[in-house]
């Protein structure tokens, strides 16, 4: 193989990944007069990023005045347990409302207010209707907001074209090889900084709302490249996936659901969340039916428990079906049939009224759902400083689900598509910042690239070997059985032994066929990513000895204050093996801290906008 | 369990031919799980488009016995039960491999909109923009960009004049664009020149075919259709628009056709 045959194109910075924060990132490069390339596994507009329902979090005070980002920014942190970064959450709740007013900048059309503002809805977590939204797709609206502003912003969009490998020049990101889908054919991307963008893992798990996408690629690349990984323990099992028919399982239904007045009912009809509120979130939520159903029109009624956190409401729903009291097909109700008129339901939630009606014949007017926990989001992923994005590699930027920090332990909805704007464009600046300091043009030595190409033309040459497919299911049978909402020392276990001998088996795999857009090689290809993210997670979870947030162990119950202490980073040894260590976290400042502990009145009262 | 016959179009840009198989279907199921598990156990290189599995991201896009759909919204029990599915790609683009057709043409039509214009923020540094205004325009920002009504659309497919008209998807895109309540730009000569209102005869396939029920003819294409006549063919407003000096804008959807 000769190098310079290849396909070869030149950029000053390479995004990978086209969803809403690979978007944001491409369009803050460019503006600041980058040479920009993109490239994504999908067409352009069809990232994950769609599948975002509810909203995106932004302390606007459109509809409650007396929201602001310290509100925020404490509702975020307390999501999180304390575990996230707080300047990362600082600079989230500080930035959100002025990236959302951009897009509207840009042509989004968000739901309006009587006065003609953007609305904003009630969400999980959220002390104030906060998420500026558009019906239940509002992550269409972003995606589509931000491609049809790229595509006028000289942005170089390569579609359908997957990252093999990072390509270094003494640690310094160099280029990235890649193939692209359609015809194959490898091309090479000569880059002297890359911006990660995509998205989380959640395909190693069976059951899961995510997309073919999500193969943890970003973090296995970074990782490979030699940055380090952070928070993997803490994966997210959103509470409302669909659970029938069994061909959808783990579909997403949005939280906006209960936002909108929707209720959690066992097969006994109770609404049993009233029996699972933490010590924690007691003073701020409603603990009889009657309150909660004042609010919110009440100002003086707390919240339901249905808008608890997701962390706690799928342990919930997982312990009602547990205890038998689940629906016919092992999940739980949600019932906002009996709660809202259908015209208001049609209108809000036009998309699950949609999905419910052709895919599993129920109507949603009349009657309630079947609902149960799905993989939806990887807390965790690339570690990475605040402020620019940037990882341990010179050169290579994070950004969007890929990227670990804000949302420590767990995830409020809505931060995510607000995650996605701020920390896209930040990472923009970084690597505009890199870019006007890096000294000489790193260059990627043959070697690397040959072998990226060769690994991948193993899989097709090969005379025959395991089934990419079947392949990619077991790995699904070790994080579903092993590595799942609650878990145990001695699973986790299992689960890395196991793991380990995968490992082992993908060296074997063989896809059929020729290279022009192969399936069965694209998934054979992203087995070796599962499986890095797969063992972090798996690793990291044991290493946490507690229960925190998103992360529940059965051998370890409950918060544990000397946890709280250190966040868990993952990096690869020099044999090449995983190393897994607890970073200590650094004291917080003491504006943020008094902020994230102060009550709401002092917080309301005390300043604001 | 049972099992169902499905003949797949498989081959390339070089020609190709139906491929018949048996699969198991369970309960439930939808095309594009079918053909997924054909995928796993027959034909490991079957080239397809999927993502969301929910019909909001519009990849999986095919020709299922002779109609446009979206894969993963197509239940087996539309089906009889001993009915022989057939796949085969998008007619209206050229075929990549199996059921992937290259839709970059598409993605050029929508390159050369102009883009979204605002007018400046309020006094406050607000846009005010209210519900009312805005349902029309949200109504065609629901286009998930599956294809399929460039698909059916006989301008398209049967006639081939790409080179004349955008197509359904982007008429709507410009309508989203043109009845935006901040939007400045005056779309009006281009929707007509450049982009071929007049092509479209109505036959409101495109809209029959959204699987997001978007009025895309008469919400849509209609109006523009409508405004380019009052544009160019209306003396009153030719007068009118002499002496402002700029285009004549109407806003509100009241004034127009409302179909729901």
């Amino acid at each position: 193989m000769n190098v310079s045959e290849i396909q070869t194109f030149e950029h000053e910075v390479l995004v990978i990944g086209a969803g809403g924060a690979g978007l944001r990132a491409a369009i803050e490069c460019s503006a600041r007069g980058l040479n920009t390339g993109v490239i994504s596994k999908s067409l352009l507009g069809k990232a994950h990023t769609v599948m975002a329902e509810g909203g995106m979090a932004a302390s606007l005070g459109n509809v409650d005045r007396r929201d602001n980002w310290k509100i925020h920014f404490r509702d975020t942190m307390r999501g999180g347990k304390f575990l996230n970064q707080w300047r990362m959450a600082e600079l989230h709740a500080k930035q959100a409302p002025e990236r959302v007013r951009e897009l509207e900048e840009w042509g989004a059309v968000f739901d309006r207010t009587p006065d003609g503002l953007i609305s904003q809805r009630n969400f999980g977590g959220h002390r104030y209707p906060r998420l500026a939204h558009v019906g239940d797709r509002t992550g269409l609206e972003l995606i589509r907001t931000l491609q049809d502003h790229g595509v006028h912003q000289g942005i170089h969009f390569h579609m359908e074209c997957t990252a093999l490998r990072l390509l270094l020049d003494g640690g310094r990101i160099a280029g990235v090889a890649a193939y692209w889908r359609d015809t194959g054919r490898f091309v090479l991307f000569r880059v002297p900084a890359v911006i990660m963008a995509t998205g989380g893992g959640g395909k190693a798990w069976f059951v899961t709302s995510n997309s073919w996408e999500y193969t943890g690629d970003g973090a296995a690349l970074a990782y490979e490249a030699g940055a380090e990984l952070m928070d993997l323990e803490f994966t997210q099992f959103h509470p409302t996936g669909m659970v029938w028919p069994p061909s959808v399982r783990g579909t997403l239904v949005t939280e906006g659901v209960r936002g909108d007045g929707g209720v959690l009912k066992n097969n006994k009809g109770e609404r049993f969340m009233f029996n699972y509120i933490p010590k924690r979130f007691a003073p701020e939520t409603a603990d009889t039916i009657m309150e909660a159903d004042r609010w919110p029109d009440d100002p003086s009624a707390r919240r339901p428990p249905e808008l608890l956190t997701r962390d706690v409401v799928a342990r919930a729903i997982r312990a009602e079906v547990e205890a038998g009291r689940g629906s016919p097909h092992g999940g739980a109700f949600l019932d906002i049939a009996s709660r809202r008129p259908a015209d208001f339901i049609r209108r809000k939630l036009p998309s699950m009224y949609h999905q419910f009606k052709e895919l599993a014949e129920v109507d949603i007017t009349t009657t309630p759902m079947e609902v149960g926990p799905t993989l939806h989001y990887f807390m965790g992923g690339i570690r990475v400083d605040a402020d620019t994005q940037q990882t341990n590699v010179p050169g290579l930027f994070a950004c969007g689900e890929c990227a670990a920090g804000l949302h420590g332990a767990n995830r409020l909805g809505g931060n995510s598509l607000s995650d996605l704007i701020v920390f896209g464009k930040l990472a923009g600046e970084g690597a505009a910042s890199y870019l006007g300091e890096l000294q000489g043009t790193p260059r990627a030595d043959d070697e690397q690239i040959k072998a990226a190409y060769r690994e991948a033309t193993d899989i097709l040459n090969r005379e025959s070997g395991e089934n990419p497919y079947l392949f990619h299911e077991a790995i699904q049978e070790v994080m579903s059985n092993n590595v799942g909402i609650v878990r145990t020392g001695p699973e986790l276990e299992t689960a890395v032994e196991q793991l380990g001998v995968l490992k082992g088996r993908a060296k074997n795999l063989k896809a059929p066929g020729t290279s022009q857009y192969n399936p069965g090689w694209h998934e054979a290809l992203s087995a070796k990513s599962l499986l890095v993210v797969g063992e972090a997670v798996a690793r990291a979870a044991h290493l946490r000895e507690e229960s925190r947030g998103a992360h529940t162990r059965l051998d370890f119950e409950g918060e544990r204050e000397e946890c709280a202490r250190f966040n868990i980073v993952i990096r690869k040894g020099a044999s090449g093996e995983m190393q897994v260590e607890k970073l200590e976290r650094p004291e917080p400042p003491k504006e943020l801290a008094a902020i994230a502990y102060a009550t709401l009145e002092e917080l309301e009262e005390g300043e604001l906008r | 369990m049972t099992k169902r016959v499905f003949r797949i179009w498989r081959g390339d840009a070089r020609g190709g031919e139906f491929h018949e198989f048996d699969e198991e279907v369970d309960e439930g199921m939808v095309v594009l799980n079918v053909l997924h598990r054909i995928q796993a156990k027959q034909a490991n290189d079957l080239a397809l488009r999927w993502n969301c599995k929910a019909g909001k991201c519009g990849s999986c896009s095919m020709e299922i016995n002779g109609r446009p759909r979206l894969a993963c919204m197509t239940r087996m029990n539309v089906f009889g039960p001993t009915e022989v599915i057939t796949v085969q790609p998008l007619k209206a683009f050229p075929v990549i491999k199996d059921l992937t057709s290259d839709v970059s043409w598409n993605y050029e039509q929508n390159k050369r909109i102009a883009p979204f214009k605002p007018q400046p923020r309020g006094a406050d540094g607000e846009h005010r923009m209210y519900q009312e205004d805005v349902d029309r325009v949200q109504e065609f920002r629901k286009c998930i960009e599956c294809f399929l009504c460039q698909d059916v659309c006989h301008v398209v497919r049967d006639r081939d004049r790409k080179d004349a008209f955008v197509g359904p998807r982007f008429m709507i895109r410009l309508a989203s664009l043109e009845m935006h309540p901040l939007d400045d730009e005056d779309r009006i000569p281009e929707i007509k020149k450049e982009y071929g209102s007049g092509m479209c005869n109505i036959t409101r396939c495109c809209t029959e075919i959204c699987p997001e029920h978007i009025n895309i003819t008469d919400n849509g294409i209609i109006p523009l259709k409508e405004r380019v006549i009052d544009r160019y063919y209306d003396p009153l407003a030719r007068v009118a628009r002499l002496f402002a000096g700029r285009k004549l804008r109407m806003k509100s959807h009241s004034e127009e056709h409302s179909v729901e």
